[in-house]
């Protein structure tokens, strides 16, 4: 084993606790997707370029933007429901 | 607590256990992977053995999994358009480029000047799949990346433009079935599905590998198209002012 994959396995074990512990929804998605890095890196010096290639897509883009594109929706929701509380009460 | 001292001791037992069978660090031992390292160069004249393994030796499974991302995807758009009533509809254009005017000049020009970037190297991942690492879903999930950063510099309705509901859909769909024609090409032409029926070419150059780079670039559009109809649904999810909850 080379110093760059025990960097590389270090990282994400750091990185895949760093996500626990952000406990924030929208600072926990940005981990995620810095996770999602370290994990790309992971499986390029572990020689998988392709299983690389579209994990730093999707991980790093796609599936950031989707949780990011939900939370969006469930403020919306909360708002709305807030909203019809103070017009229900006045 | 206890509780959880118990089973994280006896998960720490048994992780150990198994761990000491594995072989060690570099020792590979199965026999199919050094088959294929043997004859997949000489055999297929493909140079990148994931892609020959994806589109020619194992293509059926490929077209298994290219249904699974197609019936995922479909499921997402059957969920999300029927919770998105018909009155929520008119009101998609108040919900216009002023939501998201916060993007900065700066973020605009870098992202235009990402995007050409984006989809050159899309594509040449996608064509030179059987020559170097990547190939058709690697390319497609790029090639999706375009679309989407179009509406990262703050252009919801640029990007409707330039991948629109009915493009993209016949996109997935065209690039799913031209996956099964290549498949059904070879039961035709070859005599088995997913046979390679084109010619080899030269090991190393850009049209080798026959089959790979049709169904490569089938896969790309069937990525492509698949990831950018999930995205305009949440998008339109995340977009539209919901009309009233209560309905």
């Amino acid at each position: 084993m080379t110093i760059l994959q025990i960097a590389a396995l270090a990282a994400v074990a750091v990185g895949g606790g760093a996500v626990v512990a952000a406990r924030d929804p929208l600072r926990q998605t940005l981990v995620l997707s810095i996770y999602g890095m370290a994990l790309t890196m992971l499986f390029f010096v572990f020689q998988a370029p392709d299983v690389a290639l579209s994990e730093i897509v999707v991980s790093t883009v796609g599936l950031p933007v989707m949780i990011l594109l939900a939370l969006r929706k469930v403020h919306q929701h909360q708002r709305q429901r807030e909203r019809d509380r103070t017009q229900d009460e006045s | 607590m206890v509780l959880f001292g118990v089973a994280a001791v006896g998960f720490g037992v048994v992780l150990v256990y198994g761990l000491s069978g594995l072989p060690a660090f570099g020792h590979y031992h199965g026999v199919y992977g050094k088959v294929i390292n043997g004859i997949g160069v000489t055999e297929r004249h493909a140079t990148d053995l994931v892609t020959a393994l994806n589109f020619d030796i194992r293509g059926f499974d490929t077209l298994g999994e290219e249904f699974i991302l197609f019936g995922s995807v479909l499921g997402v758009v059957l969920i999300l358009r029927q919770m998105r009533g018909e009155h929520d509809r008119p009101r998609q254009h108040e919900a216009d480029e002023h939501t998201f005017a916060g993007a900065s000049e700066a973020l605009r020009a870098l992202s235009l000047a990402v995007i050409p970037a984006i989809l050159a190297i899309g594509i040449y991942i996608v064509v030179h799949g059987q020559l170097t690492p990547g190939g058709g879903f690697q390319g497609g999930v790029i090639l999706a990346a375009g679309p989407l950063v179009v509406f990262l510099a703050g252009r919801y309705l640029r990007m409707r433009i330039v991948a629109p509901h009915t493009l993209v859909e016949i996109g997935e769909a065209a690039g799913a079935l031209g996956y099964a024609l290549v498949g059904l090409s070879g039961l035709v032409l070859a005599g088995v599905f997913f046979k390679n029926f084109l010619p080899l070419g030269i090991a190393g150059h850009l049209l080798s590998g026959g089959q790979m780079d049709l169904a490569s670039a089938a896969v790309g559009l069937e990525v492509s198209g698949a990831f950018l109809v999930a995205f305009g649904e949440f998008l339109d999810q995340a977009m539209v002012v919901s009309g009233s909850p209560r309905s």
